[in-house]
């Protein structure tokens, strides 16, 4: 099972899920019609690196941080 | 890299960063503070961050320094931060001021676009996202 958390203001608890790669998580993410409008703007960590390459291949027990857009300082 | 929460304590800090590289024989500090401006009749901003992916950016960005013989500091705050106090403080050392005053204009800005820290407007102690003012990370869209 890969972990998806949400993280700020997107609100949402975290969900666990089946996938293989980052584009699995992505093909379900996107039927939950409570992320339609954060998809497109947010960010991606896998076991808190950044990453950016939907082919990577998961492993049981994965992390998947959603990160919306930011403002520090 | 220094978190805490509310209202930073910037001289404390700041003196502290001096007196720890006292002896370093850096020919330039210069710091930088950021200060929460009244405006559009908010009472504080509010901030949440994601700690681990901030240390990384943060040790990133000290590696980017120490190549350049310099070191980079920074301390910002969590929750709630009350107008016209300080919520983000960073600085640079280095050897001689051509170095440290292009890194902290580079380091502050990336800090901007890439720092897992999010924003919200508190107005009679409501707390609002502020979505116009943040920009998405580099990679954002990955899913979409």
């Amino acid at each position: 099972m890969i972990k998806i958390e949400f993280l700020g203001p997107i609100g949402k608890a975290s969900i666990q899920m089946e996938a293989d790669t980052l584009a699995d998580v992505s093909a379900k993410l996107k039927e939950d019609a409570s992320l339609t409008q954060w998809l497109d703007k947010c960010a991606v960590a896998l076991n808190d690196t950044m990453v950016n390459d939907l082919s990577i291949v998961l492993k049981d027990g994965d992390k998947v941080s959603i990160l919306p857009p930011v403002c520090g300082g | 890299m220094e978190l805490y929460q509310g209202s930073l304590d910037t001289k404390e800090i700041f003196g502290r960063w001096l007196d720890e590289q006292a002896s370093s024989n850096y020919g330039a500090y210069i710091p930088f503070v950021g200060t929460i401006r009244a405006e559009d009749g908010i009472e504080a901003l509010s901030f949440d961050i994601y700690e681990p992916v901030l240390q990384a950016w943060f040790d990133r960005w000290q590696e980017k320094a120490q190549a350049l013989g310099a070191v980079v500091k920074m301390a910002h705050a969590l929750g709630d931060v009350p107008v016209h106090s300080s919520s983000y403080i960073s600085a640079v050392f280095s050897p001689k001021r051509r170095v440290a005053l292009e890194l902290i204009d580079t380091f502050v800005e990336d800090f901007k676009a890439n720092a897992p820290i999010w924003k919200y407007d508190v107005i009679n102690g409501e707390r609002m996202y502020a979505e116009n003012r943040s920009t998405p990370m580099d990679g954002s869209g990955l899913l979409a």
